[in-house]
Parts: structure tokens; C-alpha cells; sequence
């Protein structure tokens, strides 16, 4: 199943199982949302529960939160996460902190989703990558996940988390279809928010990373193995709250960190991994200091020769661990 | 009988005075609003009777209307106004199929809005400052951008002015006085509106104009942009394209009000609404709204009335939310056909030159 029949499973069964949810953003209704990951929704459920607005992310944001502090469940959709910096103020000062300024009186149950990160092509405007800026704020709970499984998991339990999140996709993933077991094709599953994933079990380097960069770790780690390395990645599944716990349960084993990540490099999701493994006792067991590989620190450029030397790669990934292992 | 006339006469007169005077010294004294009293509770609203009507010089037929708007414009510029509008389609066929075929990431056409860009932009001075939004590179031809420059920013080459960092057909050129394109929406016109400020307390007699789509108005920065430019007094032309459609959202989905001229009075605004789809009214007014502006140091809405006849851009097939037949319809009552339509009845093209100037304007644009 791909990464948006994923989502829109999940969106679907949400809407069916609770009447308060519904859709908003621009593009959604008939048009099946921007990148087709509302398909068929409008279709189903009608004009009351898939809107098609005015093209304002402050209006549209700010009109969710206000529903949602007042009984309804709304699914709001930032076309790109770059646009959402036109409505960051609902985002962070209305949807995050209310539940903390209202001592607990006034919860807002609003999910924002849309795609997050460099796609190919779209230059500096649409490639942002926004886990560090929200995984900044006390109050939103932020997810970024890579597989399918983890799309349709985590939002529902989005859905149904009665705080803000902030659901970060990637446009790149929406069209990999990923195995599904049968618990996950189920109506009833929920993945926990806050709990990372091992993707790849291994005992000589911890490669910890989100979204998109959970692939560029797989691949590194595939040529990694050809040469004897056996890598465990990480899929942090949340940016926020962060699973220390799985992290340093890896770095106490394999005792070498790598933290990969598209977005810039400084004050990233990496600078807080690392910062939180040295704050650890882990710190003790590692045999290297903990590494970033990051995106380059400069606006994503358009041209595909400049795209591709912005991002991290898996060749990128193994010579990084090569060095920290001692090999050439 | 004199002294009783004149008793009437002057009781009138008092009465007169009296009722005068009871209007202007009982005036609201708010701050607020500078109005009068009424007695009558009625809820105020619009009434489609009130739409601002749709200005033009042409018919569907390309024949003036009323010889007293023709604008005196010598043949060098018809033509040449013609001969814009013509290239900027064959580049859009060009590099529409462009990226069809993987050379390019991303185009956005044209079609259908020839004449706004170009009948906007020729009524301007060379100087005056643009703030575009993503359909207007008419504009650029229009003002001598070469066709390589469109083709190295769209294939992001090592000629490309920006070097290879924006997305195709986001242009920008110093030169020719037009600012770089920026993606996320509207952020132009409050720009635009800080840009007029700076050339007013400049006093350099220069201009602003921006454009903007129906849908971008809805932003947030729109309402900013016009609120400053209408309390700061700054000389911007906001220019809206309103070509029905906003990606797939139609306009009675993006607005309830009478377009976005209506929205002009609210800001203290003046505004003028034209057939953006009639070269020569598009000219007449830009025309009247920058004498407008330079002379009393204000804003003004200018509204074109258009029709959006390709895609929103080649990440879009508009088949799926508007029918087929209504494209055609909007693509045969195309601007630039009217605008040919005339310049033939004024002997300034005919049927051989349109035949050797598409084959060398397809020529051009292939080479480049």
C-alpha cells in the first residue's frame, strides 16, 4: 500500500468512526487535495465535512483552531508545510499554547498535516524542512513518518490525540507503496505517539534519522553490509516527544551515532539528539563522538545538479561511518 | 404686504438656517466615521444593480465601440503589442511541452490573459516598478526580455541571471525593473506598497504596479497591502487578474462580494474594473490609473475581468473541475485573435504576415 493510500485510509476511517472530524484546506473537495492524498473523501462525505477554502492559511488555520476549541476534530492541510509559515502564529501561539495559557480548560484537538521537506524540483520556497521549528514548541506533539504503516498509524492516533499535532509528510513518499501486515490494515490500528521504530537491527553503528532520510539510511546500510558494517536504523517516527529511549538503547550497544536528517544543520533535529545522548549516562559508552549529516546549509536550490549535491545521499552515510568505525 | 412677505421670507430664511445649522453642529462627532444621522434601521448591503460595470473599447468582434476611447498608439507599438502577445504563446507551447517531456520541472501558461499583461504594461513607464505574481511574463516579453533569458531561467542553466536557485517562470530582472517572483502568495502587494512609499518620499515621479489572481487576494496580505498603501498614500497600481479560477476553486467558492474592485470603497480606494480580455481598454485604463496615481500620491484598484483558458500550471488538468466546453468558448473569444481582428481593420497586419511571423517566431523560440 503507498505511503497516500495510507493517509487516506486513515482519513477515511476516522471520518467514519467520529462525526466531530473533518477536513479543511485548499484543493480537498472536489479536486482530491493538491496531491491526491483526500481522494475520494468529498465524494463520500460531502460538503460538510471536506471544505474547500479561500486561499489563507492564517483564515483557514485560525478557523480550525476556533472549531476545534469548541467540539469539532478538524484535519487541517497546509498544501506544502512552507505555506504554513503564513499561519505559524495560529499554529503555535493559538493551537499550541491555549491548553497551557487556559490551565487545562481548553484543549484544541486539531491535527495539521501536509507534505514537509524537499520534494524535486520546487527550489528554496517549497523545501523547507520544518521538524526542528515545530519540535521546538512545548504543547505541539509533532510526527514525521516514513513508512506506510506509519502514515496510517500515526494519524490516526493523531486523529484521535486530543492536543495539536503537527503531521509532517513527505511528497517524495506519497507514491511508495510499502508492506502492510494485516494488523495494519485494520480499522483499529494505532501506532503510539512518541515511539521510535527499528527499521533495520544492527550492532557496530546507530543511524537515527525521520521522514525521508529513514530511506537514505536503509540504502546506506545495505551498502554497508556488503562491506561487513551492520548498521541499526532508527525510525524516530515523533519528532515530538523524541524516544531517547530507543536512541540510547542503540548507542549503549553499538556504542556510534549518526543522525541524518534532510533539514539544515543548525539547531536540527541531530544537534538535539546529540545533545541529549551527551546529557546521558550513554555519553560513557561512546566510542567515537556522535556525528550530523544534515542537509547543506543553504536555501534548497532548483537546479537538479545543485538539488542533489543540497541533500544528504547514502554514499554521504557510509563514508561518515566509515570514519567513525576506523575504516577506509 | 412687503413687510409680510419679507416676515415670511425671513422666517424661512430662519428656519432654513436653523435646520442648517442643527445638520452641521448635531454631526456624528465620532472619530471613527465622518457621516450623518439617520432615523431608519436598514441593514446595508450590496445589490447586484450596484456591480461595477466592465469598461471596454473593443466588441467581441474587435471593432471600437466608441471612436473618442480609441487610444492614439502609433502602428510601431500595435504591432509590436501584437507581436508580444504572439511570442509569449509560442514560448508557452514550447515550454509547456518542455516539461511534458521531462526537460524542465514545472511551466505555468499564459493562455487567455495576453492581453492583460500586455495592454497593462505598455500604458506604464519603462522605470515604473513591477511586483508580479506568476502569470505575467508577458510583462517581461513586452519590456525586451530576450527569449533566451526565459529559456536559461526555466532549464536553470549557468546563463540563468539567478543562477539555477528559483523554480521555472520564476522570473526577475533588474534592468527591466521587475522584482524576482517569490512562491507563497500575495507577499508581493505589501512590498509593492512599501516600494510606492519609498518612491513617494523619493519624489521620483515613479510608479508601482503589482499584480495579483482573484484567488491571492484572498491573503491576508491583501487586506495589509491596501490598508497601508490607502493610509500612507502611496501611488500602486494593484492590479488583479481575475481570471475565475484559483488552481480548481472558482470564484463564487473564493469570494462573495462583487470581485475585488468592490472591495476599493472599503479601503477608502478608488477603482476602475475593464475587459482584461480587450487590449485597448486594459491600456485606456492602466493609462488613466497611473495619472491618477502620480498625481494625488494614491492607490487604486484596477480589476481585469479575464478567463484563465489553460491549466494553473503543468502540475494541474483543469478538465476535472471545469467543462470542456467552456474552456473552448473562452479559447475562441481569445484577446489576442480580437487584437488581430483590429489591427487587420486598420491595415496594420494581414494574413501573410500572420503565416511568416508565427513560422519565425516559432523559429526564435525553437533556436533559443
Amino acid at each position: 500500500m503507498t505511503v497516500r493510500d495510507a493517509l487516506n485510509s486513515a482519513l477515511d476511517e476516522e471520518m467514519e468512526r467520529d462525526d466531530r472530524v473533518f477536513i479543511l484546506g485548499e484543493e480537498v473537495a472536489m479536486y482530491d487535495g493538491a496531491y491526491k492524498v483526500s481522494r475520494g473523501l468529498w465524494k463520500k462525505y460531502g460538503d460538510k465535512r471536506v471544505i474547500d477554502t479561500p486561499i489563507t492559511e492564517m483564515g483557514f488555520a485560525g478557523i480550525a483552531v476556533g472549531a476545534a476549541m469548541n467540539g469539532l476534530r478538524p484535519v487541517c492541510e497546509f498544501m506544502t508545510f512552507n505555506f504554513s509559515m503564513q499561519a505559524i502564529d495560529q499554529v503555535i501561539n493559538s493551537a499550541g499554547k491555549t491548553f497551557y495559557m487556559s490551565a487545562g480548560e481548553v484543549n484544541v484537538p486539531i491535527v495539521f498535516r501536509g507534505p514537509n521537506g524537499a520534494a524535486a524540483g520546487v527550489a528554496a520556497q517549497h523545501s523547507q524542512c520544518f521538524g526542528a521549528w515545530y519540535s521546538h514548541c512545548p504543547g505541539l506533539k509533532v510526527i514525521s513518518p516514513f513508512s506506510s504503516e506509519d502514515a496510517k498509524g500515526l494519524l490516526k492516533a493523531a486523529i484521535r490525540d486530543p492536543d495539536p499535532v503537527v503531521f509532517l509528510e513527505n511528497e517524495l513518499l506519497y507514491g511508495t507503496p510499502f508492506e502492510m501486515s494485516d494488523e495494519a490494515l485494520s480499522k483499529d490500528f494505532v501506532l503510539p505517539i512518541g515511539k521510535a521504530k527499528i527499521e533495520r537491527p544492527g550492532q557496530h553503528v546507530t543511524l537515527v534519522s525521520h521522514s525521508k532520510a529513514v530511506d537514505t539510511c536503509l540504502e546506506a546500510a545495505k551498502l554497508l553490509a556488503g562491506e561487513g558494517v551492520e548498521c541499526e536504523v532508527v525510525n524516530l517516527r515523533s519528532l515530538r516527544p523524541l524516544d531517547m529511549d530507543t536512541v540510547l538503547k542503540s548507542v549503549s550497544k553499538t556504542h556510534r551515532l549518526i543522525t541524518v536528517e534532510q533539514g539544515w544543520p543548525q539547531s536540527g533535529i541531530g544537534a538535539e539528539i546529540c545533545a541529549r545522548v551527551m546529557e546521558s549516562e550513554v555519553f560513557f559508552q561512546l566510542d567515537a563522538p556522535a556525528v550530523r549529516v544534515t542537509g547543506a546549509d543553504v536555501p534548497m536550490p532548483y537546479t537538479k545538479s545543485l538539488e542533489v549535491a543540497a541533500i544528504p545521499l547514502p554514499p554521504d552515510v557510509v563514508r561518515v561511518a566509515k570514519k567513525l568505525l576506523g575504516l577506509k | 404686504m412687503a413687510a409680510f412677505y419679507s416676515k415670511a421670507l425671513n422666517l424661512n430664511a430662519f428656519r432654513a438656517v436653523q435646520s442648517h445649522l442643527r445638520l452641521f453642529c448635531d454631526a456624528p462627532k465620532f472619530p471613527g466615521a465622518k457621516t450623518t444621522w439617520t432615523q431608519t434601521l436598514k441593514i446595508s448591503e450590496a445589490k447586484p444593480e450596484d456591480n461595477l460595470p466592465v469598461y471596454r473599447v473593443l466588441d467581441k468582434q474587435g471593432v471600437v465601440i466608441d471612436s473618442s476611447h480609441e487610444p492614439k498608439l502609433s502602428s510601431e507599438v500595435l504591432r509590436k503589442m501584437y507581436k508580444s502577445m504572439t511570442l509569449l504563446n509560442q514560448m508557452d507551447n514550447i515550454l509547456y511541452e518542455s516539461q511534458r517531456q521531462g526537460r524542465i520541472s514545472f511551466y505555468m501558461t499564459n493562455y487567455g490573459e495576453e492581453a492583460a499583461q500586455i495592454g497593462s504594461i505598455a500604458a506604464l513607464n519603462n522605470d515604473d516598478l513591477v511586483f508580479a505574481q506568476y502569470r505575467e511574463a508577458g510583462v517581461l516579453v513586452y519590456r525586451g526580455a530576450s527569449i533566451d533569458f526565459f529559456m536559461n531561467q526555466c532549464y536553470g542553466n549557468n546563463l540563468d541571471v539567478g543562477r539555477g536557485k528559483q523554480m521555472p517562470v520564476h522570473y526577475g530582472n533588474k534592468d527591466l525593473h521587475f522584482v524576482t517572483l517569490s512562491s507563497p502568495l500575495t507577499t508581493q502587494l505589501p512590498q509593492a506598497s512599501g516600494a510606492a512609499y519609498a518612491f513617494k518620499r523619493a519624489k521620483n515621479g515613479k510608479v508601482v504596479i503589482t499584480y495579483f489572481g482573484d484567488g491571492a487576494a484572498s491573503e491576508g496580505d491583501f487586506h495589509a497591502a491596501l490598508n497601508f498603501a490607502a493610509t500612507l498614500e502611496c501611488p500602486v497600481i494593484f492590479f488583479c487578474r481575475n481570471n475565475g479560477y484559483a488552481i480548481s476553486t472558482p470564484t463564487n467558492e473564493q469570494y462573495r462580494g462583487d470581485g475585488i474592485a468592490s472591495r476599493a470603497p472599503g479601503y477608502g480606494m478608488g477603482a476602475i474594473r475593464c475587459d482584461g480580455n480587450d487590449l485597448l481598454a486594459v491600456y485606456n485604463t492602466v493609462k488613466l490609473a497611473r495619472k491618477y496615481c502620480s498625481e494625488n500620491n494614491k492607490p487604486i484598484i484596477v480589476e481585469a475581468m479575464t478567463y484563465r483558458v489553460g491549466h494553473h500550471s503543468t502540475s494541474d488538468d483543469s478538465t476535472a473541475y471545469r467543462p470542456k466546453e467552456e474552456i473552448s468558448m473562452w479559447s475562441t473569444e481569445s484577446p489576442v485573435g480580437k487584437f488581430r481582428r483590429y489591427l487587420e481593420t486598420k491595415g496594420l497586419w494581414s494574413e501573410e504576415e500572420e503565416k511568416s511571423w508565427a513560422k519565425d517566431v516559432r523559429k526564435q523560440v525553437q533556436t533559443s
